[in-house]
């Protein structure tokens, strides 16, 4: 009985970590193809975090590897399993389109590889398809624009026009909106959802819903789509009759000073915005404007900053144990330039404030002022089981 | 909504403008066609090469009139090369390889555009011509819109004299009706080919590089707007200049009220209106061939 107890305990020892572990992380991005633009900023935001928090790490290392997701489910599937199975990842990150996380989700579960999502926001991620292995540090679609509705109400708006690219986040940030606009008293009383592909001219879509006399014009449109549509409502002189309100990436820092005057006026809520006022937002700010050509670090560039920061603490709570690792990653909390983030255990999405903000143009730029702080937003289960 | 009349002027301009922008594009393409029976697929890639070369102008020149001039330009010399290294020795070859060629010179066209430019939406950060509303009764309406259709009329006028006055315009008219007769008559048929295919590249150009100040310019443009001037091609007649303009004034605003009015079915619309046509008149609205 002894012995054995003295076994137990030797072997307890040495199972006990050597000091110091080595860490892959597998980065899993799109550096061509439509998101490419999106991809660029999370790296940079990434090896940024690396080198803002790297200290934490302590005798651990970090060993960085790269592939290149495009918007391709099949592609990046082989690519992870690479990663994963050759290249022995520990953890990999980034996926910024939502049906790439999709085509990766059984993979990372069955495998039980962690992953950190640093934007796709597929609300069922999190919902009924989460996995313990999965944890996001960027958003839930509805999350964005379910805190507009209430918001809005109590600015006395009474009518609202939905507009939004026909795939799943467009329908999801809408519907979101919906939901808590109609439970505020507000009425929807229109919406349009051109085709994600290939709608250049959004003239018949923005006449149609000036003719509609809702009091206020609620989209999503991200990106390239997101610049064409901001410059074409405004040729259109909507802006008196239908004020336009939107999910941040609407006039994200990414591109907002392409859309410049256009863009003045728009009221948007997100997670992120450049002008939050706190220590770790000017670190990062500063720190992503010195080493990007003076670029406006974005919320894209915020994520992966975050997802950056999160492996790292993770890793140096787990002291040394690559087992203890994988559970740490949903326990990391901390203030970041969004403010205060945490994991939700029960979804292991990200728990933040969500920031309503007016842009203002004046002497060429554009500058984003915070008008309302939602604090600790956070998804219902939404029918996920750990 | 329907009874408000502002709402039917305001779809009714932006159907115009989209049709001349299809008409820019379709105008080459059917001439081409109805001359030699040769379809060049990559024609919208040209489209998207204006577009992007008159970004690149504007923001190296800070001057969008100034990509109005040159991009054409350019896009006509690198038609030039097109035909030179590729074209010509088509033409003999039948519509098989033709399709096939330039089909596969659209993804040639759209990795070289991406490689060089990247493949992110492109939009000019300097001032442009015309960039302000200005309203038509009370209605606001941006200006812009205003030129692109204004180009288009204007385009529709020179090439409607280019063909009815001039030599080279008789010598396009003879080919189309009748290539061997007008060859046996001592019209160098391949030449006038030639150059009707330079103008129709340059025309492609010059409808991207107008474009792109209202709608950004990126690769894969091209193919977005191909098959809409395909349809104009066969809805107006093969052929004709009339055809085509009458042919994307019909494209323009079925895809524009189709939108605004049957959202749901704004997909099947323009094939809705090929069908239509091609039951009631297989020729085309406004053939060159009657």
């Amino acid at each position: 009985m002894k012995r054995t107890l003295i076994a137990t305990s030797i072997a307890a020892l040495l199972a006990l970590p050597a000091s110091a572990a080595e860490y892959k992380v597998g980065v899993l991005l799109p550096f061509s193809g439509v998101y490419a633009g999106l991809g660029a900023h999370i790296e940079n935001g990434f090896k940024l975090g690396l080198e803002h928090f790297g200290d934490k790490l302590g005798t651990d290392t970090i060993t960085m590897l790269r592939d290149d997701t495009e918007a391709n489910p099949g592609a990046t599937l082989a690519k992870a399993k690479k990663m994963v199975l050759a290249d022995k990842a520990d953890v990999l990150t980034g996926i910024v389109s939502s049906a790439v996380l999709g085509g990766l989700r059984d993979f990372v579960h069955s495998s039980k590889t962690p992953l950190v999502v640093s934007n796709a926001g597929n609300d069922a991620a999190t919902g009924e398809r989460c996995s313990p292995y999965i944890t996001r540090v960027s958003f839930s679609n509805g999350s964005i624009t379910r805190v507009m509705g209430p918001w809005l109400a109590e600015q006395g708006v009474k009518t609202a026009y939905l507009m939004a690219p026909d795939y799943a986040a467009g329908h999801q940030m809408m519907d979101a909106f919906r939901a808590t606009f109609e439970a505020a008293g507000g009425k929807v009383i229109g919406e349009a959802y051109p085709p994600l592909k290939g709608t250049k001219d959004y003239g018949p879509y923005i006449s149609k819903a000036k003719a509609s006399g809702a009091e206020a014009l609620m989209t999503f449109f991200a990106g390239g789509a997101a610049i064409n549509f901001v410059k074409q409502y405004a040729e259109f002189g909507a802006a008196k009759d239908l004020p336009l309100y939107g999910a941040g990436f609407l006039t994200s820092a990414a591109y907002v000073h392409v859309q410049g005057a256009a863009a003045d006026g728009v009221i948007a809520s997100l997670h992120y915005v450049p002008t939050i006022d706190n220590a770790e937002n000017k670190r990062f700010q500063e720190g992503y404007q010195a080493a990007y050509e003076g670029k406006l670090g974005s919320e894209f560039a915020v994520a992966g900053y975050d997802s950056a920061r999160l492996i790292i603490e993770a890793i140096a709570a787990a002291g040394g144990d690559k087992a203890k690792f994988k559970g740490e990653l949903a326990k990391v909390s901390f203030n970041g330039p969004r403010g205060p983030l945490k994991i939700d255990p029960a979804t292991h999405n990200v728990i933040q404030n969500m920031y309503i903000f007016r842009n203002e143009f004046a002497d060429g730029k554009v500058t984003q002022n915070v008008l309302a702080t939602i604090e600790g937003v956070q998804d219902e289960v939404n029918g996920c089981k750990m | 909504m329907l009874t408000d009349p502002s709402f039917w002027l305001v779809q009714g301009l932006n159907s115009l403008q989209l049709a001349m922008l299809l008409f820019l594009l379709s105008v080459g393409l059917t001439v081409i066609f109805g001359l030699m029976n040769f379809v060049n697929l990559a024609h919208g890639s040209l489209y998207a090469l204006g577009a992007l070369i008159g970004y690149s102008i504007a923001e190296a020149s800070g001057s969008v009139f100034l990509a109005f001039l040159l991009a054409p330009l350019a896009v006509t010399a690198v038609g030039a090369l097109l035909y030179i290294t590729l074209i010509e020795r088509l033409r003999s070859a039948g519509p098989l390889p033709q399709v096939l060629v330039t089909f596969g010179l659209i993804f040639v066209l759209m990795d070289a555009q991406r490689y060089l430019w990247g493949s992110d939406a492109l939009g000019v950060t300097g001032d442009v011509p015309f960039s302000g509303t200005i309203h038509i009764g009370s209605e606001p309406y941006p200006a812009y819109r205003l030129f692109i259709i204004a180009v288009g009329i204007a385009v529709f006028a020179g090439l409607y004299l280019l063909l009815n006055r001039t030599r080279l315009g008789a010598e396009v008219r003879a080919g189309v009706d009748d290539a061997e007769t007008a060859a046996a008559l001592g019209v160098n048929v391949e030449r006038t080919f030639f150059l009707v295919f330079l103008l129709g590249c340059g025309l492609a150009g010059l409808a991207g590089a107008v474009a792109m100040p209202a709608f950004s310019a990126e690769a894969g443009m091209g193919v977005e707007i191909l098959v809409p001037t395909l349809v104009v091609v066969v809805v107006g007649g093969l052929g004709s200049l009339s055809g085509a303009f009458v042919g994307s004034l019909v494209i323009g605003v079925t895809l524009t009220f189709g939108t605004a009015l049957f959202p749901d079915f704004a997909g099947i619309a323009m094939y809705a209106a090929l069908v239509a046509v091609l039951l009631l008149r297989p020729q085309g609205l406004l053939p060159a061939r009657s």
